[in-house]
């Protein structure tokens, strides 16, 4: 057991997968020789060598199009798209390209591939580098989406993704990189499709995703302690594939629904769910859900107003508090 | 049109069995007629609402695919664009295959799942048909990676129309190609329009491929794509410098479409008399005629045409009686698992 940073467990992550497998290949900007911008790559060109570990020209296109033909011929690609933002200049292996190509030649072509990827907000960087896109790729049939809030989820679901048969998109969340945790030692292999309970409670269900983790956590301490509601705190993880029973459960237990969602309001992933918990487990609701979101507007850069419109633990705990106790 | 360096090269070396050869020129010819015989018959199948959706034909381009193909070894591979059918075929997939798939029937390449723009065949190398212009030159980029990290030989060859010239992925491509030293060959196929708009209108150098070749640091390389042998060569020297290791090579095909853009464009645009300027270098007549110079029996021609028209009858009716694909394979291949299941 040792403590580290969320950016370590990236490095440890890749660096398991790479030693396991000599299949597993990682490309992306500034990813070998610098060690990629948020230093989450550092020391893996050194252990892996250069036909492992590949610089790329700025060329988002050419990034993914070559973890996609190499992943379909034999290879086991991990690509580092910088900026989560930059999905929107590669968008057709994402939405057209990755997703598609088993069906429509009715299974005979394979992409088991990762895109690895800086998602979120609280860097001040501004509209065109601060954005959570996970609802931009939770949309699209035949990619995996997922998004670790700790560094022992890094690792685990990191490693999951490597050795899903599946292209999965894997968001990194820029502000958690300093962040840190316990992680075992040795091998840690977690599984796609799973949420956490991380704190067990009866008054409400709190789903939260990356970032937000933190937030709802520091939220339902003072929920408890200054008002006496005890919220249960659920790690969504994987949005597909999507922990469905585990939500259900929690709703079923608490009878309250809350989402902590970092993505702007329109099409969030807490919509969905809220569709889910609507459809299936009306009954066990006492009263409506209620989703906490980022405005539906694009970010601003400045500190006081960024942090204004991210979702904070005041703005939940005051959420919570009004529609439990009104 | 070619040049006179093009047509020199050409031209005929010491006959019959030159460095191509009698068998090989028989396999060229027929596959040339092969693909001729089946897009003509997609697109009567069209006209009889047999054929659904869209389908973009290569008739006037069947030199470019055969040449390629013919000069590739098993295990090579083939990336396409929409307008795919002509090198789906000249890997060697059966004509029932092809057409069920445009006749969207159960005995289709994909079962229908995929239809016209998305003829892929793994087992001939035909590694999918791209519908999004240029997607598939960065692809081709992977494939070709993972030959080199792998140590294996196979050759990773990208066709593609001149529009596609003009998109930001080509030159992603190119460039990244260029840099990683990659064994691809990335084939353009300029028959002189985009769409429905001239190239030379939306481009700014004469040659959209080649005219960009120097910006990559690569040769620049432009043939006669109605000559078979031309390309044939062509194909052979570019994969034998990526089987070096000597990295890719761009190559502009100068051709011609006889039909329109897709099944819903009669070409229109067209000036006169280019299409029958056109039609007298017609690549199927030109390789018909030097058979004939090198002295093939019109007998083993006439052989050749009666036993591809009788593969195309007969996958016709195949397809005609074929059923429709059945409703369960909806929801399958979505996921590695076979399902769609997104959820628990």
């Amino acid at each position: 057991m040792a403590e580290i940073t969320y950016r370590d467990a990236v490095i440890r992550g890749i660096a398991q997968e790479m030693s396991r497998d000599n299949d597993v290949v990682f490309l992306g900007e500034d990813v070998a020789k610098a060690g990629g911008v948020f230093k989450a790559t550092v020391g893996l060109y050194e252990q892996f060598g250069p036909l492992r570990v590949r610089d790329t020209p700025i060329s988002e296109q050419a990034i993914l199009g070559a973890a996609m033909g190499a992943a379909m011929t034999g290879l086991k690609p991990i690509a580092e798209i910088m900026f989560s933002d930059f999905f929107a200049v590669c968008f057709d292996y994402i939405a057209n390209e990755f997703p598609k190509s088993r069906y429509m030649s009715n299974g005979q072509t394979k992409c088991p591939l990762v895109v690895r990827t800086g998602n979120g907000a609280g860097s001040r960087f501004g509209a065109q580098h601060s954005q959570s896109v996970e609802n931009w790729c939770m949309m699209i049939p035949g990619l995996k989406v997922v998004a670790p809030s700790s560094p022992v989820d890094v690792i685990g679901l990191l490693a999951a993704a490597v050795r899903d048969p599946d292209p999965v998109i894997f968001l990194e969340h820029k502000s958690l990189y300093p962040t840190k945790g316990e992680v075992p030692d040795g091998e840690i292999v977690d599984k796609l499709g799973t949420a956490k309970v991380l704190r067990p409670g009866r008054d409400a269900t709190i789903l939260a995703l990356a970032l937000m983790v933190p937030r709802a956590l520091e939220a339902a301490e003072r929920l408890k302690a200054e008002h006496g509601i005890d919220c249960e705190v659920v790690d969504v993880r994987s949005l597909v594939p999507l922990d469905t029973q585990t939500i259900l459960g929690s709703v079923a237990k608490t009878h309250r629904l809350f989402t902590v969602e970092e993505n702007p309001r329109l099409c969030g992933w807490g919509a969905e769910i809220v569709s889910i918990v609507a459809d299936e487990a009306f009954y066990d609701l006492d009263g409506p859900p209620v989703r906490i979101t980022t405005p539906h507007i694009p970010l601003p850069a400045a500190d006081i107003l960024e942090d204004i419109v991210l979702p904070t633990p005041e703005r939940i705990v005051e959420t919570i508090r009004r529609s439990l106790q009104g | 049109m070619a040049t006179a360096q093009d047509r020199a090269q050409a031209a005929p070396g010491s006959g019959l069995n030159d460095d191509i050869g009698e068998d090989k020129r028989l396999a060229i010819y027929r596959s040339q007629l092969r693909i001729r015989e089946a897009e003509q018959r997609a697109y009567d199948l069209f006209l009889q609402n047999l054929v659904k959706g869209t389908s973009h034909l290569s008739l006037g381009q069947e030199a470019v695919a055969t040449g390629f193909a013919e000069a590739m070894q098993k295990g090579d591979l083939s990336f396409c664009t929409y307008r795919g059918h002509a090198h789906t075929l000249a890997r060697g997939v059966s004509v029932e295959k092809v057409l069920g798939e445009l006749m969207q029937r159960d005995n289709g390449l994909m079962r229908g799942k995929g239809g016209s723009m998305h003829l892929t065949s793994e087992e001939h190398g035909v590694m999918g048909s791209y519908a999004i212009i240029g997607a598939h030159l960065p692809i081709a980029c992977g494939a070709a990676w993972r030959a080199q990290y792998k140590g294996d030989k196979d050759v990773s060859v990208c066709f593609f129309g001149d529009g596609t010239t003009n998109i930001g992925a080509f030159h992603e491509a190119l460039n990244f190609a260029a840099v990683w030293k990659l064994p691809v060959v990335f084939v353009c196929e300029n028959n002189l329009y985009m769409e429905y708009t001239p190239i030379a209108d939306v481009t700014a150098v004469p040659h959209p491929a080649a005219d960009r070749a120097a910006a990559y640091g690569l040769e620049r390389i432009i043939i006669d794509g109605n000559d078979a042998d031309v390309v044939y060569r062509t194909a052979q020297k570019a994969y034998a410098k990526a089987r070096a290791g000597e990295g890719p090579s761009l190559i502009e095909a100068l051709t011609y479409r006889h039909s329109g853009h897709s099944r819903a464009d009669p070409a229109k645009y067209r000036p006169e008399g280019e299409l029958e300027k056109w039609k007298e270098r017609d690549p199927i007549k030109i390789y018909r005629e030097r058979l004939k110079q090198f002295g093939v029996a019109d007998k083993v021609i006439a052989e050749i045409d009666a036993s591809v028209r009788k593969e195309v009858d007969d996958a016709t009716e195949a397809c005609k009686a074929a059923p429709m694909p059945p409703l369960d394979i909806l929801t399958t291949d979505v996921y590695a698992d076979g399902g769609w299941a997104w959820r628990n």
